[in-house]
């Protein structure tokens, strides 16, 4: 069973990772701003731009660029414009690879949903 | 469909659930099996098998009196608890349970920071409260007090005390349950209890003196079962003038034995942070195929042989990097004790100044520290050391499974016990089929008296073949470790038996104190049931022993 989540994980992250295809949203620029205040609490620390050990990248970018390492996505999350809301609900609520899910006592419905509006407010 | 609790019909676990609903808010009860799946394990080595531990709920109080009101419902009903504070546990069992079935009580609500007191260096909080959110606060209030931070800074800094965890800074700051001081308990009864001067009535120094009168009980609740914290006081470092940073190394294997001593000497005067020790030597294997066969040859390498081998390249077998906090003029001249009491007891021994701040450090500053340090180091959380958590690398890039658990026994802080655990524990990681690093261990330093002798093992969410490996290895190298006199301080919860077992002293005269204890302040065991290695009656197999 779990083997077919992260498959799943997978072939979303391939999907929408190579066609880029996803929509710009219509979130009000105060979701947005709240979802950067969840992105800020949460993701940055991982997924910024931020300097890691050794004066590499930070560990969630780190990884993103070798995924993506023969491709035009980012490895910086928040400078994507090709993730949905349903991929980043699956990699939230279930993680991906050494990355935890969140309970929605740390993200709740709510937050998820601004964190949807910030990591997707560029959409092409 | 829910893991009941062992023993519990569908009937009373429902009833509980709605009286749970009642007390909390329905909104924070959470059993559908989307929401009781945020709380698996991510990292257990059981994922996905049937001895994995899984919850049936969560509850999440905000407030003391619905701790107390949860507790309540679960001592009448039997529903056994487990308690978690952010989580965030990775490797130790983030936020499941020992025992399948338990219903966990998810305390990321109750995160207020109750006081940060400047002048007295010291803090009370809730459990929910991270070591990001502490800094956070006294950052804002631009207090002069440091945190004393463990490497991922989204921890819960009364869970981390709680299992022992610990940091980088000062001795009397890294050892998280050492530096508490006070805490507040809802017992298994769902009465409330403070310990130290926080029993008082009228307290005035919840976070100033552990002890108050009478036995100090706070040691209790440290990885143990007795009740579920919902604050703690802790003592927090002034911040310091200035830091600087040190590396020492010398030449010879056999150095490790003065050196450690030295440093021994310098902690124990509360002149140095959380030492590092490196090998060189150890480091060079990879670029250095002549050393690799030396290290592998049939009968293994001789002294004389690694250190003909380490003056032929100039490589040193073993370096230190020492920290110092506090006046600028004062840790200047702590270095250069250093430096002269090392170099008077050890041949050879060289030096080579590290980083130097003063504080505060600017937001620019602080931005480069990784560059060439760490922050943990000055008290900044981060989680940058999940960089060493698996993954992809640049050999393995297609990998996208990640995690790890750590094997952690306790070892004597001396050279002659680094050398002899690295020569016995490479022989037990051969057993398994693992490598380990037999001529040049290094210790994790951060219990300021014991070395940890730290290794990670590999989880996997997509192969279970190397989590049963994983989990065969630890049996053994805990075993191993055992019968050496090491002990781990602390285990993950498939590995808290066997870690308890191997305190056997006197027919396993603590486990059964514990038990004693357990029976009598948790009779119905509903609280956090293994944790610790306690057991409450009605699961233990163990009985002819007692």
């Amino acid at each position: 069973m779990k083997k077919h989540l992260l498959y799943m994980v997978t072939i979303i992250a391939a999907c929408h990772g190579l066609t880029a295809c996803a929509q710009g949203t219509s979130s009000s620029s105060a979701e947005v701003t709240q979802g950067k205040e969840v992105y800020d609490k949460w993701c940055v620390h991982c997924h910024g731009t931020g300097i890691g050990l050794g004066g590499g990248a930070l560990p969630g970018t780190q990884q993103l660029a070798i995924k993506y390492r023969n491709s035009d996505i980012p490895a910086v999350l928040d400078q994507r414009t090709d993730m949905t809301p349903e991929f980043i609900e699956v990699i939230v609520r279930q993680g991906v690879s050494f990355m935890p899910q969140f309970r929605k006592t740390e993200v709740s419905d709510s937050e998820l949903a601004m964190l949807n509006a910030y990591l997707t407010r560029n959409n092409r | 469909m829910a893991t009941l609790p062992p023993g519990i019909s569908n009937e009373v676990f429902s009833n509980a659930l709605s009286r749970f609903e009642a007390a909390i808010g329905s909104e924070w009860v959470f059993k559908s099996d989307e929401d009781v799946a945020l709380y698996r394990d991510a990292y257990s080595p059981e994922r996905g098998e049937p001895t994995e531990r899984l919850v049936s709920a969560a509850v999440a109080p905000d407030s003391v009196e619905q701790v107390q009101a949860i507790v309540r419902i679960a001592n009448e009903l039997k529903i056994p608890l487990y308690p978690i504070s952010t989580g965030k546990n990775l490797g130790y069992g983030g936020s499941a349970p020992i025992l399948s079935g338990s219903v966990v009580v998810d305390l990321k609500r109750m995160n207020k920071v109750i006081s940060v007191d400047e002048g007295r260096c010291s803090c009370v909080v809730e459990p929910g409260v991270s070591y990001f959110d502490l800094h956070r606060h006294i950052r804002e209030r631009d207090l002069k007090v440091w945190i004393d931070c463990p490497d991922p800074g989204w921890g819960s800094v009364v869970g981390n005390a709680l299992d022992h965890g610990v940091g980088y800074t000062y001795g009397q700051y890294r050892d998280h349950f050492g530096s508490h001081c006070g805490m507040e308990v809802v017992l298994p009864n769902g009465e409330v209890m403070r310990t130290g001067m926080a029993a008082l009535a009228n307290e005035d120094s919840w976070a100033d003196y552990k002890y108050g009168f009478g036995p100090y009980v706070a040691g209790l609740f440290g990885q143990a079962n007795f009740g579920i914290v919902t604050k703690m006081g802790f003592w927090l470092m002034p911040q310091p003038e200035a830091y600087r940073t040190g590396t020492i190394s010398v030449p010879k294997r056999q150095d490790i034995i003065p050196l450690v001593a030295q440093v021994n000497h310098l902690e124990n005067q509360g002149l140095i942070g959380q030492p590092g020790f490196r090998s060189p030597m150890s480091a060079a294997q990879a670029r250095e195929p002549e050393l690799r066969a030396l290290l592998e040859k049939e009968g293994g390498a001789s002294d004389a042989e690694l250190d003909r081998f380490a003056e032929s390249k100039g490589i040193p077998s073993w370096s230190v990097e020492l920290k110092f906090y506090g006046p600028e003029q004062t840790i200047a001249g702590s270095w250069e004790y250093a430096k002269a009491q090392i170099s008077a007891a050890v041949p050879g021994t060289t030096f080579e100044d590290g980083v130097r701040y003063r504080f505060p450090l600017s937001p620019e500053e602080e931005a480069q520290v990784h560059r060439n340090h760490r922050l943990v180091d000055i008290g900044v959380p981060n989680l940058a050391i999940f960089t060493i958590a698996g993954g992809r690398t640049a050999q393995n890039p297609d990998n996208a499974d990640g995690g790890q658990f750590y094997f952690a026994p306790i070892v004597p802080r001396t050279g002659e016990a680094l050398l002899d655990a690295g020569r016995k524990m490479a022989q037990a990681y051969r057993e398994v089929g693992l490598r380990y690093n037999e001529y040049y261990p290094t210790p994790a330093c951060w219990h300021y008296r014991a070395f940890i002798m730290i290794s990670s093992l590999p989880v996997s969410r997509l192969d279970p073949e190397i989590n049963r490996h994983s989990r065969e290895a630890y049996a053994h190298l805990a075993q191993v470790a055992a019968e050496n006199g090491w002990g781990e301080y602390r285990s993950p919860p498939f590995g808290v038996d066997m870690v308890m077992d191997a305190y056997s002293f006197n027919n396993h005269a603590l486990r059964r104190f514990n038990e004693t204890l357990k029976d009598a302040v948790d009779p119905n065991g509903i609280i956090a049931a293994g944790r610790g290695g306690i057991w409450p009656k009605y699961l233990r197999d163990n009985e002819e022993d007692v």
